[in-house]
């Protein structure tokens, strides 16, 4: 009987190894499936049994995580969060996370590898693992001006330190509150999900990161620093027409109102941004030509592409100009161009800081569990569009449009401010913008804000938002 | 223990056998370590301090060893020294695991310390078989005895009524007075004997009288009766008690005995063609056979209704992936009744694919020993009660986890020495004290032939051949 005795030995060692292939691959080929099955709740459950870092600002948490006697041991709250929506988004258990929480959940897990060596300890000291802390960039006081501003409004106010780029306020309206969708009792989230759903827009949208409109008038920032990188000056005499025939076409266009630019049909350069001239611009536009005026707006940033700040960031773009009749259009911002509240303080903080534009940042340091810092954010360059000497022009000419033109709004007695209104058309009422810095000889501070559809303009609607959030910021820092 | 050279039925005159009690009594120090650490991780990871009745629960696992190990020493000095040490250390992960899902079920219940109450019965019945069963061979005299035993238990559930006998949709329980018994456990091992004793008696004419059919020994007609009977039993099994773990449980270990008694492979095919022919008219008969069956091809598409269980399972096996969650820190108890089904992917999720893969080492090890003994045991009788014995755990094992991790359709049995329950611990323990008995009697070296006379035991004449 031995010889069977031995294949059913064979056979048994036959069986075992089939048992062991397919534990390998359910537990090593299909494993990341299963672990990320929607169904699956132990990989959530164990997020939730883990403490999450907190996401700070100003020395205070704007998200942290308490300890609850639910089934998932954690419950994420946001004591303002109303105010800092756009920023930190939310953690769901059932929509998963936006804003930070998405962008730093590695960090806020614990997950990071910049952690590995203290989840390593945490295992052989049995202490519980825990996730780092985000330290933001943000200034209260500006996020509160900011909100304080865009109240009632749908838009974005977005603060920049122009030397650093460090994010000094960052806001969006129609706001939410984060804590209904991270709330524990799933039915309470489902509904107040589908209630910001169906408003218009939907809440949690970040109007400043998310959303890109018509400029208007403030790409003639743009413009006018490609005219002077090639060879004008603020000084330099441009046409002003009461109307511009557009190449090619029959199409008049207009200044705002349909009001002359100036008697003599030209003015110096300096004066048609002041009072926003849009035949001048138009012209100006055509006469440096498509790549002048593409390659300065790719400069500012206007590329098209996607970037984090870590928050995602859509691409600006000066999109598809044809001929140079779209080209007159897109010079004073209409047309193809497509740009984020975030891009129009880029602009200004690239002129308010001598023509080098910082990359735009939200997170300063980054904690571990025990508060040690295990990561900074280097201020790093992002492009350097324009000249020191062309920044001083531009700065010159901003200047003007807050003191004499149309951004009067944004004045602040004692503080020269530099700024530029714009106006967009669009198939509603016109979109108000405003960007901006201050003080005008040493920027501490670039600002944008936005209204959608506001149907004023951008020196009644937001100018004087921006004026508010500038002088928060240069109180609070004793300016 | 027998080098290549050695040929253990023959050993040098006058060398000594060693024994081999120390080897086993360092391998149970060593299971029993690794149950206590574990127990100990459980308790630091979940709770964060050491309960003091882990004091209490080291001692009398230890003393279960310990007592194990001296009663073996005492009656069967020359058993092989694995298979004690193979069985603690799944009792012992067993527990641990239990435990540790008692935890996670809050208000659940404390199932661990009824287990380690089970695994006391089962270590007495492991006594009481050394003790009685001095010679295996006694066993073949009771065949018949055993067999009618083995029915009876087999059908008991079947006649009773469901509300004592059905548990999750398989009726092969006993419920009394807040216990539960699954007969079948037991009547695996009495029919087991039977297999061995009857077909030491007809393999001859199984084996012989053969005619040659493509290539085939085919038997002739009428010694077809008894795997048909046991055919037809297995089938009322699965169609009474809707348990297609048992039916298979059963026709398996009686073919692969067949198989080993007769030497003819025929009857492996021939048995395959009879299940898998029973088992296809029952799908079409039979609609929670195709339930069942339908489950097993897609558990995902059934996840709200009967796949669950498994679709649990596979997450668990999935999430836990290489090195699994740890002890303690996984959510085993995601998975309905994981403690007794399911305990095999509880250890998937919380010691990962190494850990599952080791319990499954551990099992071959087990199964291969007992494999071995049957080849170098001396007698018919025994070569065959080992051969079915071992190959029931590997083949109980092997449906089980087949089903657990959706490679065969889920049956309602259970993890041998690793899963809650009474009747199943208690059935094995016995099983492996025949396995232990039979080794003895493979390892002890050949006395001359005054030596037994002296002892003056009449039934183990009898039975000599």
């Amino acid at each position: 009987m031995n010889a069977p005795l031995r294949r059913v030995a064979i056979s048994v060692l036959v069986l075992f190894t089939l048992l062991i292939v397919n534990i390998n691959y359910i537990q090593v080929v299909r494993s990341e499936e299963l672990r990320e099955d929607t169904r699956n709740t132990r990989v959530l459950a164990e997020e939730y049994s883990r403490e999450r870092g907190s996401i700070i600002v100003a020395g205070e948490p704007i998200a942290l995580s308490t300890e609850t006697d639910d089934r998932l041991k954690y419950l994420r709250q946001y004591p303002d969060g109303g105010l800092w929506a756009a920023v930190t988004g939310f953690y769901s258990v059932v929509y998963g996370a936006r804003g930070m929480e998405r962008a730093e959940n590695d960090i806020l897990t614990g997950r990071d590898d910049r952690l590995l060596v203290r989840r390593i300890s945490d295992l052989f000291t049995g202490r519980d693992p825990s996730g780092g802390d985000v330290v933001l960039t943000l200034d209260p006081a500006v996020q509160q001006a900011a909100m304080a501003g865009l109240e009632g409004k749908i838009g974005a106010v977005v603060a920049l330190d122009p030397s650093t780029g460090a994010v000094l306020g960052l806001a969006s309206t129609p706001t939410y509150d984060p804590n209904a969708l991270s709330s524990h009792d799933l039915d309470a989230v489902r509904e107040t999900a589908d209630q910001l759903e169906n408003a218009d827009p939907d809440p949690r949208t970040n109007q400043a990161t998310q959303q890109r409109y018509a400029p208007g008038s403030i790409f003639k920032v743009i413009v006018s620093a490609a005219a002077l990188e090639n060879g004008y000056t603020p000084e330099t005499v441009v046409p002003a027409p009461q109307t511009l025939t557009l190449p090619g076409t029959r199409t008049e266009l207009e200044n705002f109102n349909g009001s002359a630019c100036s008697a003599s049909g030209e003015q110096p350069l300096i004066d048609a941004l002041t009072i926003s001239c849009n035949t001048a611009f138009a012209q100006l536009g055509i006469d440096l030509g498509e790549d002048a005026v593409r390659q300065m707006a790719e400069a500012f940033g206007m590329t098209g592409e996607e970037f984090d700040v870590p928050l995602p960031v859509v691409g600006s773009t000066t999109g598809d100009i044809e001929n140079d009749a779209e080209l007159g259009v897109a010079s004073i911002g209409q047309q193809s161009v497509q740009m984020t509240p975030l891009q129009a303080a880029m602009i200004a903080a690239a002129v308010a800081n001598d023509g080098r534009l910082m990359k735009p940042h939200l997170v300063d340091q980054l904690l571990a569990p025990d508060l040690t810092v295990i990561d900074e954010t280097d201020p790093e360059e992002f492009s350097r569009p324009i000249s020191e000497e062309v920044a001083g022009q531009l700065t010159e000419m901003m200047t003007s449009v807050v003191a004499n033109g149309s951004g009067r709004a944004a004045r602040i007695s004692g503080v020269q401010v530099a700024g530029k209104t714009g106006t967009a058309e669009n198939s509603g009422p016109d979109h108000n913008w405003f960007i901006g810095f201050a003080p005008a000889d040493e920027p501490r501070i670039a600002v944008a804000v936005f209204i959608r559809n506001g149907g004023g303009t951008g020196g009644d609607v937001s100018a004087p938002i921006a004026r508010e959030v500038i002088q928060a910021y240069l109180d609070g820092q004793g300016g | 223990m027998a080098g290549p050279s050695t040929d253990p039925r023959a050993p040098a005159p006058g060398t000594p056998v060693p024994t081999r009690r120390g080897t086993e009594a360092w391998l149970l120090g060593f299971a029993v370590v690794i149950t206590l650490a574990a127990q100990c991780i459980v308790d630091l990871t979940a709770t964060g301090s050491l309960r003091p009745e882990l004091a209490t629960f080291g001692i009398w696992f230890t003393a279960l060893w310990v007592v194990a190990h001296l009663v073996v020493r005492k009656l069967a000095p020359y058993a092989d020294p694995l298979l004690l040490p193979c069985v603690a250390v799944l009792v012992g992960l067993g527990l641990v695991m239990i435990h540790r899902l008692d935890i996670a079920e809050d208000g659940g219940g404390e199932d661990a310390p009824v287990q380690l109450l089970w695994a006391t019965i089962g270590l007495a019945l492991f006594v009481a078989v050394l003790y009685v069963v001095r010679d295996h061979r006694l066993l073949s005299r009771y065949a018949y005895i055993l067999m009618l035993a083995g029915l009876v238990l087999l059908a008991i559930p079947a006649v009773l009524p469901a509300s004592i006998s059905e548990v999750y949709g398989a009726k092969l329980w006993i419920r009394v007075a807040g216990f539960s018994i699954q007969p079948g456990e037991f009547a695996k091992i009495c029919l087991v004997v039977f297999f061995a004793a009857y077909l030491v008696d007809k393999r001859d004419v199984l084996a012989l009288a053969s005619r040659k059919v493509m290539g085939l020994e085919l038997p002739r007609g009428r010694d077809l009766g008894p795997v048909l009977v046991v055919w037809v039993v297995s089938i009322l099994v699965l169609v009474f008690e809707r348990d297609l773990g048992s039916s298979l449980l059963l026709f398996g270990i009686f073919v692969v005995m067949l198989y080993v008694a007769t030497e003819r492979s025929s009857w492996l095919v021939i048995g395959l063609l009879l299940f898998a022919g029973g088992a296809f008219v029952a799908y079409q008969a039979f609609s929670h056979v195709q339930a069942r069956v339908d489950t097993w091809l897609d558990p995902f598409a059934y996840y709200d209704g009967s796949g669950y269980q498994v679709a649990q399972s596979l997450f668990g096996l999935g999430t836990g992936g290489l090195f699994g969650a740890g002890l303690g820190g996984g959510r085993p108890d995601t998975v309905p009744i994981a403690k007794s089904d399911f305990i095999a992917s509880a250890i998937g999720e919380e010691l990962g694919l190494f850990g599952l893969a080791a319990v499954i080492m551990v099992y071959l090890i087990l199964v291969e020993r007992g494999l071995r003994t049957s080849l170098i045991v001396r007698d018919a009788f025994g070569k065959l009660l080992a051969a079915g014995l071992s190959f029931a755990v590997a083949w109980q094992l092997f449906v089980v986890l087949g089903g657990v991790t959706g490679l065969l359709p889920l049956t309602g049995l259970t993890t041998p020495f690793l899963a809650y329950g009474g009747s199943s611990l208690v059935a094995n323990f016995g099983l492996v004290a025949l396995l232990v008995r039979i080794s003895d009697a493979a390892r002890r070296p050949a006395t001359p032939h005054v030596a037994p006379q002296r002892l003056g035991d009449a039934p183990t004449e009898v039975v000599q051949r």
